[in-house]
């Protein structure tokens, strides 16, 4: 057996490789001979980080378990490889436009550079990155045993915990240095990626040999091997739909959101058109790595003992043949999983954490001279090394507390949920402009939480975080809280039911929240560059045509200006050049004419970024974009004022047609009157002329004429009089100006006195008046002059108008509800029923006008009165004769 | 040359006024009260002159005017027209629908007569 110092010893041997490649590819970088380093090769194998210790050992495990469910977690990238690869070209084509550093840096710039996302992502990064990285070092502690445990060569069990910590301390420093030896602006790190590069073949290199040797010699060939994995369980273990697409899903979603995906496929990108050899080449890659997953997992299952581990097979089938040679070169393999992983994902974890957390805090304490001073350089490039070794030790403290107990595959599916929640608002970022930042919030917290409450601190086993019985009845009993449970929807499987709740929630708040926020200007700003990144640049081909430049510069500003408008300014601007048509050259001269008339209609720091934009002469910094939303805002407050005035406007427009209206009517209503009154006062002077005339010719009137001319002029003047009279009382009562005169009183009195004022002596044709004295027992307190005056009117309607040949006026009382009813009922034809309508209108007298002797003001006068009191008078209809009912509120009736 | 005169008034006191003068004057005046069945009076009675009030129970004075120019039997007869609703547009309805004299109320008793003895002179 190898013993311990020599696989020590190879172990060193290699990561001193590993420096060496490193140093190389960096000096060569350096001196800007890239040459290979920049091959789309070495851009592939390094995706390979995707493969870590977990594709490396787990994937027999996982296969030895569950069959072909393995299969998924190389299907999600493929399919995103080969059918998305439009997506992650879009995304590396806004990296290298955005100058982006991290997935992090990604979406907290697409919203509007917002801090808060930077630091949620970094989180949500940092805590699904963190069991990855213990379970690197897990694997690498356990392949150490594998070797240890079957050995008998007299080397004690190192202990496993010292081993990680080893092995974590010398990744941290290989990461420091490679990681952080410089500051580039683009964050590329040649070094490291050349490294992985080569790891990724020694992986590849490794897992293929052992496959060779398992299948040809451990398993008999191919056709042996086929025959085993006939009958082997695995044939027979049932394809579970649901997971099969999760897993799908989730190992697609990866590619995108894992933080060292990103850095190795956009950030340390050095050619777009990489991206299209690496569409097909990884996923090549992939099928070779799979190629020998369930061979190498039959064999093992049918020649190890039983309850052998078979994460570890990888090692174990080629050790428990005496194969040490193919043995440490599976350890190899595995090493160099592990290793790639972790150092690529602290690179791009201490990035995010550097950039969003130490540096806005360390900005925060400082005095503003120190950001233009050299001490910045030093403090990011410290805040990284510390970043770096903050994320391996995390690791190995996760490592330590979960003792190394579940299973590989396990952690690696939820650390996948876990980073997957940024997916939602990346995919929408960069396709979507009406996501706002609001939105991304909300769907990323809401994701998080209920990824960590349904599946990573239930993945602590039960008393782990959670206690037990949290776990099986609910927090607070509360069943549909139940982690693994959530809402009683039954989802057997934990993943599959924490990715479904997760994915779900976090999609629909974003999606929701987005559509009921508004975007802050910076933020639609940023959205558009986003999502229009290929419209809006054109990489490798700046605007060397002047002609180009001078139509991409006409078309925006007829969009601004308006069509003629700008027609014109450009063809000026080309006459006064010499040209003809409408394209000048794109002199200073002329854009900055240009972006003055574009000033006045979108603002100077617009126009001048728009331009700019289009020229590509002037990169726009963030303090343009900050005087673009400012302007932007200012904008929109001043646009927001007008429509307040406009809608005040329209407020005072509708008051006044209203007032108009209703003036228009009163001088209707007016005009009408005044012709009424001018024919009742009219009627009775003509008599009086008429006559008066008469009597002034003495000699022809007689005795008896005379008198008789005399008591019509007479009577014409009452009658005149009393319209005056009434005419002025209405008047009165409808300005509002009269007083009431309140006093307590007795609806009997105010009958008797109604009664007496209206009795004709000796009148033969005598109306007969009906009470019943006792209903009329009713405390009154209000102005008794006035309802009298309204009683008389009524009796005295009923003498004029009641044409019984025995006319009878029944008066009756009555409580309706708080209301003291007085009817009285005439046993006469009525009022025929279109009149009703009318006879409390002004001059609505229905008959021969001198039966009545009045003018035809007295119902409206009773109207008015009864108004004022608080009171009412309606017709009574269907009572036989004429009925008008007088009711009273009996709170004011009552004595107060 | 007659003097029948057929006075459409619902003043009784205006009637007893215009009846006086009229007929101290030597005219036989008859009347009718009401609106309704006035122009058929008009056409029974044939008079050598129509006074007409126009504001009416029943029917306006002003429908009656255009009964009595629409029907040709006796469409030229002399209409002398008394309102006591004092308003130039009365005037302009009147004068479109053909009235011979239009006077408002008040009138004087010797206006009044003078308008008759030319209308019928005429």
């Amino acid at each position: 057996m190898i013993a311990f110092n020599l696989l020590v010893g190879v172990c060193l041997a290699y990561v001193a490789l590993l420096f060496i490649v490193a140093f190389v590819a960096e000096r060569r970088a350096i001196r800007g001979r890239l040459g290979w380093l920049r091959s789309p090769l070495v851009y592939t194998l390094s995706l390979s980080v995707y493969c870590t210790a977990w594709t490396f050992y787990g994937a027999v495990g996982y296969a030895a378990r569950s069959g072909l469910e393995f299969l998924p977690i190389y299907l999600g990238p493929t399919l995103v490889l080969v059918g998305w690869w439009w997506a992650l070209r879009k995304l590396v084509r806004i990296g290298k436009t955005q100058r982006i550093t991290s997935i992090a840096d990604l979406i907290s710039s697409r919203y509007g550079k917002s801090n808060a996302l930077g630091v949620l992502v970094t989180l949500l990064a940092v805590v699904g990155t963190t069991p990855y990285i213990a379970l690197q070092l897990q694997s690498v502690t356990l392949s150490f045993s594998v070797f240890a445990s079957g050995s008998n060569s007299g080397w004690s069990l190192p202990d496993l915990n010292a081993t990680a910590l080893w092995v974590a301390a010398g990744l941290t420093i290989f990461t420091v240095l490679f990681g952080t030896r410089n500051l580039d602006a683009n964050e590329r790190h040649h070094g490291v990626v050349t490294a992985i590069a080569v790891e990724a073949i020694v992986k590849l290199v490794a897992l293929l040999a052992v496959g060779v040797f398992v299948v040809w010699g451990v398993g008999g060939g191919p056709s042996a091997v086929a025959e085993t994995m006939r009958n082997s369980a695995i044939a027979d273990t049932p394809i579970n739909g649901g997971r099969w697409i999760g897993v799908t899903f989730l190992a697609g979603a990866a590619i995108f959101t894992l933080p060292r995906m990103f850095q190795v496929m956009v950030v340390e990108n050095a050619d777009e058109r990489h991206l299209a050899t690496a569409s097909w080449a990884f996923p090549l890659y992939l099928f070779l790595m799979s190629l020998f997953v369930v061979p190498i997992a039959v064999v093992g299952l049918a020649t190890q003992p039983v309850g052998a581990n078979p994460d570890l097979f990888v090692l174990t089938i080629p050790l428990s043949m005496g194969q040490e040679a193919v043995a440490t070169l599976a350890f190899l393999g595995g090493f160099s999983s592990a290793t790639s992983m972790v150092i690529v994902a602290a690179i791009a974890l201490s990035t995010m954490v550097s950039n969003h957390i130490v540096m806005p805090l360390w900005l925060s304490f400082q005095h503003e001279g120190a950001t233009v001073s050299g001490d910045v350089r030093k403090v990011v490039l410290g805040a990284r090394r510390l970043s770096i070794a903050g994320v391996l030790v995390l690791g190995y403290l996760y490592f330590r507390l979960t003792g190394g107990s579940a299973a590989l595959a396990s952690i690696g599916l939820i650390s996948f949920t876990g980073v997957a929640q940024a997916l939602p608002a990346l995919i929408g970022g960069i396709f979507w402009r009406g996501a706002t930042r609001k939105g991304a919030i909300g769907g990323l917290i809401i994701g998080f939480v209920v990824w960590m409450y349904t599946l990573f601190l239930p993945s602590f086993g039960p008393d782990g975080v959670m206690s037990a019985a949290l776990l099986s009845e609910g927090p607070w009993g509360i069943g549909w809280l139940r982690p693994q449970a959530l809402f009683t929807v039954r989802i057997d499987d934990p993943l599959l039911h924490a990715l479904f709740w997760s994915m779900s929630l976090n999609t629909i708040v974003f999606l929701f929240v987005s559509t009921m926020t508004f975007p802050s200007p910076l933020e639609r700003l940023q959205g558009a560059q986003f999502v229009n990144v290929f419209e809006h640049t054109n990489a490798g081909h700046g605007w060397q045509e002047g002609s180009a430049e001078a139509e991409d510069l006409l078309i925006m500003s007829q969009r601004i200006l308006g069509s003629d408008e700008a027609q014109t300014l450009f063809q000026n601007a080309a006459e006064t050049q010499g040209k003809g048509g409408f394209l000048p050259d794109t002199t200073p001269a002329f854009l900055a004419r240009l972006e003055r008339e574009l000033a006045g209609s979108v603002g100077a720091a617009t126009a001048h970024a728009m331009v700019g934009q289009i020229v590509g002469r002037a990169s726009i910094s963030v303090e343009d974009l900050m005087k673009v939303a400012d302007e932007t805002a200012q904008m929109m407050e001043y646009s927001n004022q007008l429509e307040a005035k406009s809608a005040e406007l329209q407020r005072t427009a509708r008051q006044l047609r209203e007032a108009n209206e209703k003036l228009t009517e009163l001088s209707v209503q007016k005009d009408a009157f005044l012709s009424q009154i001018s024919h009742e006062l009219r009627t009775p002077m003509t008599s009086i002329r008429a006559f008066s005339e008469i009597l002034m010719d003495e000699g022809s009137v007689s005795k008896d004429e005379r008198q008789r001319y005399s008591r019509i002029i007479h009577e014409e003047g009452i009658r005149l009089t009393r319209l005056l009279d009434d005419l002025l009382d209405l008047s009165v009562l409808e300005n509002g100006q009269v007083s009431l005169n309140e006093q307590p009183g007795s609806l009997r009195d105010l009958l008797d006195r109604a009664v007496a004022a209206t009795s004709v002596p000796g009148d033969g044709r005598a109306l007969r008046i009906r009470r019943n004295e006792l209903a009329e027992a009713v405390p009154l307190f209000t102005d008794t002059d006035r309802l009298s005056q309204v009683f008389i009117n009524i009796i005295a309607n009923a003498q004029k108008y009641c044409d019984a040949k025995d006319p009878v006026l029944r008066v009756e009382v009555r409580n309706i509800g708080k209301r003291v009813a007085v009817d009285f009922i005439d046993n006469g034809q009525g009022i025929p029923k279109k009149s009703q309508a009318i006879i409390f209108e002004k001059f609505a007298r229905l008959s021969d006008r001198n039966a009545a002797g009045g003018a035809g003001l007295g119902l409206a006068i009773c109207r008015e009165i009864m108004t004022k009191l608080g009171g009412a008078i309606a017709y009574l209809p269907g009572q036989g004769g004429a009925a008008f009912r007088v009711t009273l509120p009996l709170n004011k009736s009552a004595t107060r | 040359m007659g003097r029948d005169v057929l006075l459409i008034e619902d003043e009784p006191n205006i009637i007893e006024a215009i009846r006086f003068i009229l007929a101290r004057d030597g005219w036989h005046v008859q009347t009718h009260s009401d609106g309704k069945n006035a122009f058929e009076a008009v056409r029974d009675k044939q008079p050598d002159v129509v006074i007409l009030d126009v504001m009416l129970p029943g029917r306006s004075g002003f429908e009656i005017l255009r009964d009595i120019r629409g029907d040709d039997a006796i469409s030229g007869m002399p209409v002398l027209m008394l309102t006591a609703k004092g308003q130039s547009k009365d005037r302009e309805i009147a004068e479109n629908l053909g009235v011979s004299r239009f006077m408002t109320k008040p009138f004087s008793n010797t206006d009044v007569l003078a308008a008759v003895r030319d209308l019928v002179a005429q």
